[in-house]
């Protein structure tokens, strides 16, 4: 069994289940512990399917590009800024998942931070703009 | 431990003839250990009686709050050991971001709501504030999380050194927003850690199910969602506690009786009634 949730986190997931916008959510570490069905049109697989995934594997599931087309580093992406500085990033880039054509995409990640300042992970959103 | 239902109604006190079996005081729970250490689960309208029981002679009691809803701790104020000098009250509950658990108390327990101030009682207060991992309250080992109830509100997982384990949940909305429950494996569902496995469950079941579609988001669950959560969490025996003020004896009983037919447990149901006694 995974190890129980925050009630954060489970929170957070259950949000995400009821809402149309493409949400990922990973803990400290950067796992992926959840990501709703419109993300899964993202990353093209279902998180019944997948579980949870190990950072190092996600981050390779699409590239992202900055507005001149330029690879992002994994440490630049909005998401492990949001975990190594613990404040909120957004940006948008151009986004390709698999061999699909790239998209134009708002990304905003934030920290998810619980009282005392107990830090839980953090939340992706993504926006086709 | 000997576990006794002092007061299982939930949200406002319910006095009356037609309330009379299952009773009307709000939630508290006493708990005894083998070597006489004393808790209590919250100071709903029930912890008058159960402090009037309370020998002199014992000098030291802890109370565990879930939450500060009134109906958790508007009987705090009549707890007679309050007013004994050199007894040690340990208060343990949840503070909020902005406020630690005492002064959170103090708004209720100051005038103009109530007449004394925290600062005069004559016993010795100590507060300590939960969520806070897992600790040791004499032969007891305490375990407490947030749970999803509006609110800062945690459950708490009792189990004592040799003996059973009790959990006490008693506002608790774990359906809350799923799109069907119990669909989610037990690590992603509130309180199921807390409840693993436990000898003895006291949960929320305030409403029926034709009642929760619209009491969705107030923290609360019905009768269904409780026996479904033990079956889940795999207890041995589960009391459903924190009855709808609007619910007689009678309206309990059909009730109990429709959700246990439905549902068809396989473990042990007991109806939450005030003064029921259970040895874990």
């Amino acid at each position: 069994m995974p190890s129980a949730k925050p009630i954060q986190l489970i929170l957070a997931r259950q949000l995400a289940s009821c809402l149309a916008m493409p949400i990922l959510i990973v803990d400290t570490e950067g796992r992926l512990i959840f990501y709703n069905e419109p993300a899964e049109a993202i990353l093209n697989q279902r998180f019944e399917e997948t579980g949870e995934i190990a950072a190092d594997t996600w981050s390779t599931l699409f590239a992202l590009a900055d507005e001149e087309r330029k690879p992002i580093a994994q440490e630049d992406r909005p998401t492990m800024m949001a975990l190594s500085e613990r404040r909120p990033f957004s940006r948008t880039v151009w986004m390709q998942c698999g061999h699909r054509d790239w998209k134009h995409t708002s990304i905003t990640a934030f920290p998810l931070i619980g009282e005392g300042g107990q830090f839980l992970g953090a939340q992706m959103v993504f926006w086709e703009v | 431990m000997q576990v006794t239902l002092w007061g299982t109604r939930g949200s406002l006190a319910t006095p009356g003839p037609e309330m009379a079996r299952y009773g009307g005081n709000t939630s508290c729970v006493g708990v005894i250990g083998r070597e006489g250490t004393m808790l209590v689960l919250d100071a709903g309208t029930g912890i008058r009686r159960l402090g009037a029981t309370i020998p002199e002679s014992v000098r030291r009691v802890h109370i565990l709050l879930t939450h500060l809803h009134m109906d958790h701790i508007q009987g705090l104020g009549f707890f007679a050991p309050l007013y004994r000098p050199g007894v040690e009250v340990h208060v343990w509950g949840p503070g909020s971001s902005t406020l630690g658990l005492e002064a959170r108390l103090m708004r209720y327990l100051s005038p103009p709501l109530f007449p004394v101030n925290l600062s005069e009682l004559p016993c010795k207060l100590v507060f300590h504030q939960v969520p806070a991992g897992v600790g040791e309250i004499g032969e007891f080992r305490v375990s407490s999380a947030l749970v999803c109830h509006p609110g800062p509100t945690v459950g708490y997982r009792i189990a004592e050194a040799g003996g059973g384990v009790l959990t006490y949940l008693p506002d608790h909305e774990p359906a809350l927003g799923c799109l069907r429950f119990p669909s989610l494996p037990r690590g992603w569902t509130s309180g199921a850690e807390l409840a693993a496995g436990a000898d003895l469950l006291i949960h929320d079941g305030q409403y029926s199910a034709a009642e929760y579609p619209s009491h969705w988001g107030w923290g609360h669950s019905s009768l269904k969602q409780t026996l479904e959560f033990g079956t889940m969490t795999e207890v041995k025996q589960l009391v459903p506690f924190h009855h709808d003020p609007g619910h007689t004896d009678e309206d309990l009983d059909r009730l109990m009786a429709q959700a246990l037919e439905e549902a068809k447990p396989g473990y042990r149901v007991t109806p939450g009634l005030e003064g029921t006694v259970l040895e874990v």
